[in-house]
C-alpha cells in the first residue's frame, strides 16, 4: 500500500464514518453467521428450539436474513460507498452530519430488528419482515444515504463519474422503489400491519422486491465494490471499460424482470412467469460480463494470488458470482424450477451467492480498507489465509449439502412406485434430509469460525494502530512511510 | 489505444452529468416492474373469479359469516364449499399467529398443477383463493408439507396435539413445538381494529362481521385460533374436477 497517498487521503477526506461502518460490518458478519448456524442446527436437531418462542426457527430465521443482508451487507455497502465515492470523486463527503445520521439511523434499524423479530412482530414478507415504523425509519435513512452519495458526486473534482459509482447509484435508486412499494401496508397497531396488496398481486410485488433485493442490494452494490477494490488491490486497471458500460446498462434493465421466476406454476399468470424466465436466461450475459471483467483485471498479474490473501478473497468471490449467476438462470427455467422450487436447492443457491460472492467480496474489501483506514499492516497476514480457507471450505460444504438435499427432495416428492402411487410420504423426505442438514450446519460453523478469526484480526489491527499512533500521525501528516 | 475505449455519445454525457445519469438510471430501472406488475391489477384473466364467479361466496359483504345470538350461540351462514370469503375473526386471529410464528418460512400454501402434487395435496391453487390474503402466504420453501389444502384432512384434536408436540405424533418431524399457544388467549379488543383495517384496503367485511368479532374470539386460546385457520385452508371453494380454471 501507498502510505503517502493514504495519509493525504486521510487529511483530505472524511473517513470516520467509513471506519465505524467497517467495524460494525465485521461484528454483524459474526452475529449473522452465528444465528445462521443456530437455525441450521435447529433443522438438524429440532430439540434446539427448546420450546421457547423467542428462539424458535420461525422467529430466528428472519433475524438471520435481516442481520446478514441489512446489518452486515448494509454496513459493508455504506462503508465502501462512502469510501469509494470520496476517493473517486476527489472530494470529501457532501455532508458529514448526514453520514453520521446514516450510521446511527441504520444501526438503530438493526437494533430494532433484533428486538422486534424474536418477539414475533413481522409483516411476513421474506426479507421485508420489519414492521411499518421500522420501515419508515429505513426509508428515511436510506434516502439520507442516497442524497449524500449523489451530492458528493455532484461536487466532484473529477470529470467522469467512476463505474463503481454507477452501480452504487443504481442500487440506491432501485432499493427506494422496492422498499417503498413492497412495504405499503395499513397499520392496525404499533407493530402490526397488513399489506396493501393481496394474493397474486402481493406475490408478484413481494418477489419483485425479493429478487431485486438480491439483484441490486446484493449484486449491483457489490459490483460497485468489485469495480473499485479489485483493480486497487491488484494494482491493475479494469480489464474493459466497454464491457463495464454494456454490463451496467444490461444489468439495470434486466434484473428488474427476474422476480416472476420465483412464482412458476403458481396462480401467477403464465405470461408473467415466462417473461421473467426469458429475461433470467438472458441475464447470464451481463452477469458473466461483470465476472469476466473483474477476473481479467488480473491478467498479467495472476501470480499475485499466490502471495496476496486479500486478492484471493476478491477473486474467489468472482468465481462464486460467475457460478451462481449461471445456476440462477438454469433454476429459472420452468422444467428445472418444477424440481428445484420449494427445495433446499434454492437455499444452496442463495448461499453460494451470499457466502461465496457477497461475503467474499466484502471481506476482501474490508481487509483492504483496514490497512488504509488505520494506516498500519494487518495484525496477522497468516490469519487472513486461515480465514480464507475456513470461509471457502465452509461455503463449499454448505452448497454441496444443499444441492444434494434439494435434488433429493425434488425427486422423492415426484417419485412413483411400480403401482403408480407416490413412492414416498412427505415425512420420509424430511427424514432423508438429516445428514445433509447436519453437514450444512458444519459448513456454516466453519464459515462462522472464519468470521470470528476476522473479527479478532480486525480488532487487533485497530489496537495496533492505536498503540503505534498510526492513525493519529496520519491525521497530523507526520506518519513516516516506514512505520506502516 | 486510449481512443478505442474512450466514452462517446450519450454514455460520455451521462458519465459527466450526475442528474442525467440519475434520471436515465431511474427510468431504466422502472420498466421491468411496470410491465410485470401493473397489468396484474387490471387484466381480467388474473383472477379466476372473473370467469368462474361461483367460486366466491355469493353473500360476501352482505350476510355476516357467523352471527352470535344473546346467549352466545353461534350460527354459521357459510358452509365449507360455499365459496371464497374473508376470514372470520377467529380464523384471522389464527392467521396473524401463523404469520407471527413464521410458519410461512417452512410451509408453502400453493399447490402446483402437477400429478404428484394433486395426489399429495389436492387440487392446484387458484389466484382467487388468496384474494383476501393480505399479505399472501404462498411461501417459497417446503421444509414441511404444503398447507394450501390442509383444511379438513386431520381432526382438530390431531392439530392441537401436533402443534403442542409434533414429535409425539410424527417422530421424524423437525417442526418446532408450540406449547405456548395453549396458554395464551386471543386478545379480543384487537380484532375489530384489524378487521376495520382490512376493510379499508378492500376486504368486504360486513358491519355485523366486525361488530361480533370480540364475541367470536372471546375465551379462545391462540391454539383455538390457529386450528380454526388451518381447518379452513383450501376448503372455501368447491372446485370441479376436469374444469380448467387456468388457461
Amino acid at each position: 500500500m501507498d502510505t503517502t497517498s493514504d495519509q493525504i487521503a486521510e487529511r483530505k477526506y472524511n473517513f470516520d464514518v467509513v471506519r465505524w461502518f467497517t467495524i460494525m460490518a465485521v461484528v454483524y458478519l459474526v452475529l449473522g453467521a452465528a444465528i445462521g448456524v443456530y437455525i441450521a442446527s435447529e433443522l438438524a436437531w429440532p430439540a434446539l428450539n427448546f420450546d421457547n418462542p423467542y428462539i424458535s426457527f420461525g422467529r430466528l430465521r428472519p433475524l438471520h436474513t435481516n442481520t446478514v443482508i441489512f446489518a452486515f451487507g448494509g454496513c459493508t455497502l455504506m462503508a465502501t460507498a462512502f469510501y469509494t465515492v470520496q476517493r473517486t470523486c476527489g472530494t470529501p463527503l457532501w455532508s458529514e452530519k448526514l453520514a453520521r445520521f446514516t450510521f446511527w439511523g441504520w444501526n438503530a434499524v438493526i437494533v430494532l430488528a433484533a428486538i422486534t423479530l424474536p418477539l414475533g412482530f413481522t409483516q411476513s414478507k421474506e426479507y421485508a419482515e420489519l414492521e411499518w415504523p421500522i420501515d419508515i425509519l429505513i426509508a428515511v435513512v436510506w434516502i439520507a444515504f442516497t442524497l449524500n452519495f449523489i451530492m458528493t458526486i455532484a461536487i466532484r473534482k473529477t470529470k467522469h463519474i467512476y463505474v463503481s459509482n454507477w452501480f452504487f447509484l443504481g442500487m440506491m435508486v432501485m432499493i427506494i422503489y422496492l422498499h417503498v412499494v413492497n412495504s405499503l401496508a395499513i397499520p392496525v397497531g404499533l407493530f402490526k400491519s397488513y399489506s396493501l396488496f393481496s394474493g397474486v398481486q402481493d406475490a408478484m410485488i413481494q418477489w419483485w422486491w425479493g429478487h431485486n433485493a438480491v439483484g441490486f442490494y446484493l449484486t449491483a452494490g457489490f459490483l460497485g465494490i468489485m469495480y473499485y477494490f479489485v483493480p486497487k488491490q491488484a494494482n491493475r486497471p479494469v480489464y474493459s471499460y466497454r464491457l463495464s458500460v454494456i454490463h451496467f446498462w444490461a444489468l439495470m434493465f434486466g434484473y428488474v424482470w427476474l422476480g416472476a421466476h420465483h412464482l412458476h406454476y403458481t396462480a401467477l399468470p403464465d405470461w408473467t412467469g415466462s417473461l421473467g424466465a426469458a429475461v433470467s436466461l438472458a441475464m447470464i450475459i451481463p452477469s458473466w460480463g461483470g465476472a469476466v471483467n473483474g477476473m481479467m483485471t488480473l491478467s498479467g498479474a495472476w501470480d499475485k494470488l499466490r502471495t496476496d490473501y486479500v486478492l484471493r478473497f476478491l477473486i474467489i468471490a468472482l468465481a462464486f458470482y460467475a457460478m451462481s449467476t449461471f445456476e440462477g438462470p438454469v433454476m429459472a427455467l420452468k422444467t428445472v424450477n418444477a424440481l428445484s422450487h420449494y427445495t433446499d436447492w434454492t437455499i444452496g443457491h442463495v448461499h453460494s451467492g451470499a457466502l461465496g460472492w457477497v461475503a467474499g467480496i466484502s471481506i476482501g474489501a474490508i481487509y483492504h480498507l483496514m490497512t488504509r483506514l488505520w494506516h498500519t499492516k494487518m495484525w496477522s497476514e497468516k490469519l487472513i489465509n486461515v480465514h480464507f480457507w475456513l470461509a471457502t471450505i465452509g461455503t463449499v460444504l454448505y452448497i454441496i449439502s444443499m444441492w444434494v438435499a434439494g435434488i433429493m427432495q425434488g425427486l422423492m416428492w415426484r417419485a412413483y412406485d411400480s403401482f403408480g402411487t407416490l413412492a414416498y410420504t412427505f415425512i420420509e423426505s424430511v427424514a432423508a434430509m438429516h445428514p445433509y442438514y447436519a453437514m450444512r450446519a458444519i459448513g456454516g460453523t466453519l464459515f462462522f469460525l472464519g468470521a470470528v478469526v476476522m473479527l479478532f484480526n480486525v480488532l487487533m489491527t485497530v489496537l495496533q494502530s492505536h498503540l503505534g499512533g498510526h492513525l493519529r500521525q496520519a491525521r497530523a501528516g507526520t506518519l513516516a512511510p516506514a512505520s506502516a | 489505444m486510449a481512443n478505442v475505449n474512450a466514452p462517446r455519445g450519450i454514455q460520455a454525457f451521462l458519465e459527466q452529468h450526475i442528474l442525467a445519469l440519475l434520471i436515465v438510471t431511474a427510468l431504466v430501472l422502472s420498466i421491468g416492474g411496470l410491465v410485470e406488475i401493473v397489468p396484474l391489477f387490471y387484466l381480467k384473466s388474473t383472477e379466476e373469479a372473473n370467469q368462474f364467479p361461483e367460486i366466491v361466496w355469493e353473500q360476501v359483504g352482505v350476510t355476516p359469516i357467523v352471527t352470535v345470538d344473546a346467549e352466545g350461540n353461534k350460527q354459521w351462514n357459510w358452509q365449507p364449499g360455499d365459496g371464497i370469503r374473508p376470514y372470520t375473526a377467529l380464523e384471522l386471529a389464527g392467521r396473524d399467529i401463523y404469520q407471527r410464528e413464521g410458519c410461512y418460512l417452512c410451509h408453502s400454501q400453493q399447490v402446483r398443477p402437477f400429478r404428484d402434487e394433486r395426489e399429495r395435496y389436492g387440487h392446484y391453487s387458484l389466484g382467487s383463493e388468496s384474494m383476501f390474503d393480505h399479505p399472501f402466504q404462498w411461501g417459497s420453501k417446503r421444509t414441511g408439507p404444503d398447507l394450501a389444502r390442509l383444511g379438513g384432512k386431520y381432526s382438530d384434536t390431531w392439530h392441537r396435539q401436533h402443534l403442542y408436540d409434533p414429535r409425539a405424533l410424527v417422530p421424524e418431524s423437525i417442526m418446532p413445538a408450540y406449547p405456548w399457544l395453549d396458554q395464551r388467549m386471543v386478545k379480543t379488543n384487537r380484532m375489530r381494529w384489524r378487521m376495520l383495517g382490512l376493510r379499508a384496503i378492500g376486504v368486504p367485511y360486513s358491519d355485523e362481521d366486525i361488530r361480533h368479532a370480540p364475541e367470536i374470539v372471546a375465551n379462545k386460546t391462540e391454539m383455538d385460533a390457529v386450528v380454526a385457520y388451518l381447518q379452513v385452508l383450501g376448503t372455501m371453494a368447491t372446485l370441479q374436477p376436469g374444469v380448467d380454471y387456468r388457461q
